[in-house]
């Protein structure tokens, strides 16, 4: 492109937390005065890749270049001195402050290095403000009181109060009507003309269209294409690199046959379940032995309807029956005592105790089977954990480690674990290999379909593709919370569900 | 059945020669030899600050502090604090906070010392003590769990309305109580072997709060509330009937202090248990509780209250004011948490 070197180059950027490595080797390098889009699924490193170029994570390896010179971003002051600003999705702006003394958090305009110069705060922001578009917003106004939209608008103009050369902003079209967005849109185009970088991160593939002039996919921790041109690159192509396999996993072959479990009664029916402005009325129905797999992008109400399901979100309206008794709506306990179980999508923060042992996080649900009077007897307690946790080759092979060492994949086992003992009959999967390595997703895979075969009835979300259709028997294709295509997995293919999953989407 | 076959999948749940799956285990230091060691290394360290502190007693003063007496008084000062620590130490797992501790304790000894209450004697004193602890731990309970008020700001307000009522009931006057039922466990005969009941009680009442803690559901239940609300709730558990109980728990706690501050001074007075929010508080943080929740020792927090009352014991005899004391137990709170950052260092929360 450019002669000149680019602004930002990341080679080979890796990070790990416990039970995760989260960046696996990202690169990613940005010119000066283009808007580059940096696109993956949730959990694809989206977010520690910017926390990384931010300086607030520290990556474990890889190399970051800064206008042709080596660079260590090692605190978010260093990025910030550099000319990096991040907008993240959650505004870390403070709500009590006013505009001007939130644009100037950390550096205000001071007299001897003490007396804030109110004033002269007021006068800047308001100038920022103005070139932002926005000369409505009263510098002297309580954050607090703004819309979201405007509050977006006060975090860039905090961006911008610094000698910027590259803005991160997280998903900023997240919280705005279309109308903002066009705004935001006229914004980004002003900065860039100035010669100012943009990164943006957005699951709107329509938006990076429009505005998008490279695009970096990022998957597992990897940065699966790099640079591509984003007005160029069919939406097949992307979404197909942010959702399909890079590496060829071994399905268990299917041993229900449909006809056998059609004859069934099924053990979950959910009939015109249905959330205002989550999803629309679903009808279901669930056999033992089946795994019926929602298919979806992010914002297509998948997760939304298996909490529905579990209790865990209130129903506007429907009822979910588990083998013939209707539920109490809006009570998971009541799902849970009828024998559903829910591996829901952020296992650290729904789902583990993450100081406790394995055993105690697979007995949780259980514990009364193991109690008399409320008097726990430990040593059945770990042995029938430790049952569930050998039949599902949880390592290491001891009950009384720490949930938080386990790697992601057999964490996810813990989970899988507290339902086994709980002798649960449906099973609802929300992106099971989420954060699992992926050398440690066929055996997954394998333990998922024989839980199924041993007569469990599994509902499966999952943002993959692949993992839907290789794993499940039937599938529902889910856009905008409705059910746009029901079919069994062998009839449908990848590209006939990217096509369901995007159609009606402006610009595909 | 048919056994699905896959790459990385073992034959079945034999245990040790299997080769291990494509998960690789974590390298970590010793997660699982660490993990059971970290409280014990905990509670260790304070039964060495509490040996020390015996060492400096006996060493200072060599025939007051160690003489039987004193070391009865030690632990019969300790026993009231140390009732409402159990229970402190239940809530502060659970990751709350009782505030009003201090406030029902007055109420319930107030109550249970008025002249209607003291006709009907010994249960009378006793049931009514343990009632209004209750009533008042019902009530934290209700805002909390169910009203979602902060736990912070509802048992700040129990603290202060309690207080009031209190004062209301007694109108600022001492009241003697003349059931001699109740006086006599105070004194000298009613000893076993050496030891007082109210010490008795206290050891009773932590021994009761171990076994719940640490063998009970209720024990679990509580620690996977503070550990992780969020996935206790979608685990099945009834989080808020959980916090309902715990501040219940707390409340009973406070009306048995209650009763055995009865004992121990004969009268009920509107300024009983003050501050005693903070001394239960800092004993349960220094014995080793998590005050974001999802850890808590009843050991650790009775060592708490014994080297806490110690330290006043040692500076009372040795006559430095009590302004001391209070500078000594602020840096104690501050190294046993410095001590504990050191020995649970894992970083996360």
């Amino acid at each position: 492109m450019a002669p000149e070197p680019p602004l930002l180059t990341m080679s080979g950027i890796t990070k790990s937390f416990p039970g995760v490595r989260a960046l696996d080797g990202v690169d990613l390098e940005v010119q000066a005065g283009e808007v580059h889009c940096l696109l993956g699924q949730n959990g694809a490193g989206k977010s520690t890749l910017i926390k990384v170029l931010a300086g607030a994570h520290q990556p474990d390896g890889g190399e970051i270049t800064w206008r042709g010179e080596p660079a260590a971003l090692k605190s978010p002051i260093a990025a910030m001195r550099l000319g990096i600003a991040t907008i993240y999705q959650e505004l870390d702006l403070v709500e009590g402050l006013s505009v001007a003394e939130n644009v100037f958090l950390g550096h205000e305009p001071t007299t001897a290095r003490f007396v804030v110069r109110t004033r002269e705060g007021r006068t800047a922001a308001a100038a920022l403000l103005k070139r932002l578009g926005h000369p409505e917003i009263d510098p002297a106004r309580a954050v607090g009181e703004l819309s979201a939209a405007q509050q977006q608008i006060v975090s860039m103009a905090r961006a911008l109060s610094h000698d910027v050369r590259l803005i991160v902003m997280d998903e900023p079209s997240a919280a705005l009507d279309p109308d903002e967005v066009d705004n935001l849109f006229r914004i980004v185009a002003a900065l860039t003309a100035d010669g100012v970088a943009v990164v943006y991160i957005s699951h709107r593939l329509e938006e990076i269209r429009r505005i998008g002039d490279r695009v970096t996919v990022l998957k597992d921790g990897r940065a699966v294409a790099v640079g591509l041109p984003a007005k160029s690159t069919p939406t097949r192509d992307i979404v197909a690199m942010m959702t399909g396999r890079n590496v060829e996993y071994v399905f268990p072959p299917r041993t229900t046959d449909s006809a056998g479990a059609a004859a069934a009664e099924p053990v979950l029916k959910v009939e015109g379940l249905a959330r205002k402005g989550e999803f629309d009325p679903l009808d279901l129905e669930l056999r033992p032995g089946e795994i019926v797999g929602l298919a979806g992008l992010v914002g297509s109400g998948r997760s939304e309807i298996l909490e529905t399901v579990y209790g865990a979100r209130k129903p506007s309206a429907g009822r979910v029956t588990v083998a013939g008794k209707q539920l109490r709506p809006g009570s998971v306990r009541a799902a849970v005592a009828a024998g559903i179980g829910l591996a829901p999508e952020e296992r650290k923060a729904q789902a583990l105790l993450m100081l406790e042992s394995v055993t105690r996080n697979v007995s949780v649900s259980s514990m009364s089977r193991f109690s008399r009077a409320g008097w726990i007897d430990r040593g059945a307690e770990r042995r029938a954990a430790r049952t569930a946790t050998r039949e599902l080759s949880l390592r290491p092979d001891n009950p009384d480690t720490p949930v938080r060492t386990l790697s992601g994949g057999n964490q996810q086992k813990a989970v899988l674990a507290r339902w086994l003992l709980r002798g649960c009959r449906v099973l609802l999967l929300d992106e099971p290999t989420r954060g699992v390595d992926v050398g440690a997703r066929a055996e997954l895979y394998a333990v998922i379909r024989r839980l199924a075969d041993e007569g469990l009835a599994v509902l499966l979300v999952s943002s993959e593709v692949p993992e839907v259709l290789g794993l499940a028997d039937r599938v529902l294709v889910l856009r905008e919370g409705r059910v746009v295509h029901a079919a069994d997995a062998r009839e449908l293919d990848e590209h006939r569900v990217l096509d369901l999953v995007m159609e009606g989407s402006p610009t595909s | 059945m048919t056994q699905p076959v896959s790459s990385a999948q073992q034959s079945g749940p034999d245990k040790g020669a299997a080769p291990a799956p494509v998960a690789e285990p974590r390298k970590k230091d010793g997660p699982s030899r660490t993990f059971g060691l970290r409280a014990d290394v905990r509670n260790l360290s304070l039964l060495g600050v509490l040996a020390v502190l015996v060492a400096v007693g006996g060493f200072t003063e060599p025939d007051a502090f160690l003489d039987t007496g004193n070391l009865q008084l030690i632990l019969t000062q300790s026993s009231v604090i140390g009732v409402v620590t159990v229970g402190m130490t239940f809530v502060i797992t659970s990751g709350g906070i009782d505030l009003s501790v201090g406030a029902m304790v007055a109420l319930a000894s107030v109550w249970a010392t008025t002249l209607a209450t003291q006709e009907y004697g010994f249960a009378g004193i006793l049931f009514t003590a343990v009632i209004v602890g209750l009533g008042a731990g019902l009530v934290n309970g209700v805002l909390i769990a169910y009203g979602r008020m902060v736990p912070f700001i509802a048992t700040l307000a129990m603290l202060a309305s309690a207080r009031g009522l209190a004062l209301q009931i007694t109108d600022g006057k001492t009241q003697i109580v003349t059931v001699k039922s109740v006086l006599d466990l105070g004194l000298p005969d009613s000893y076993v072997l050496g030891i007082p009941p109210l010490v008795m009680m206290f050891a009773a009442v932590t021994v009761i709060g171990w076994l719940v803690l640490n063998r009970t559901t209720f024990g679990r239940r509580t620690v996977a509330v503070g550990g992780n609300a969020e996935a206790a709730r979608l685990a099945g558990i009834d989080v808020r009937r959980q916090r309902l109980c715990l501040y219940l728990l707390s409340g009973l706690c406070c009306g048995i202090a209650a009763f055995m501050l009865i004992i121990l001074s004969g009268s009920g007075q509107n300024t009983n248990g003050n501050l005693y929010e903070l001394d239960a508080i800092a004993a349960a943080i220094i014995g080793g509780t998590l005050l974001s929740g999802g850890r808590g020792t009843i050991v650790g927090s009775v060592l708490g209250v014994l080297v806490f009352t110690t330290i006043t014991n040692i500076f009372a005899l040795n006559n430095l004011q009590s302004d001391v004391q209070q500078i000594a137990k602020g840096a104690i709170i501050v190294a046993a948490v410095l001590v504990q950052r050191r020995t649970s260092a894992h970083g996360e929360t």
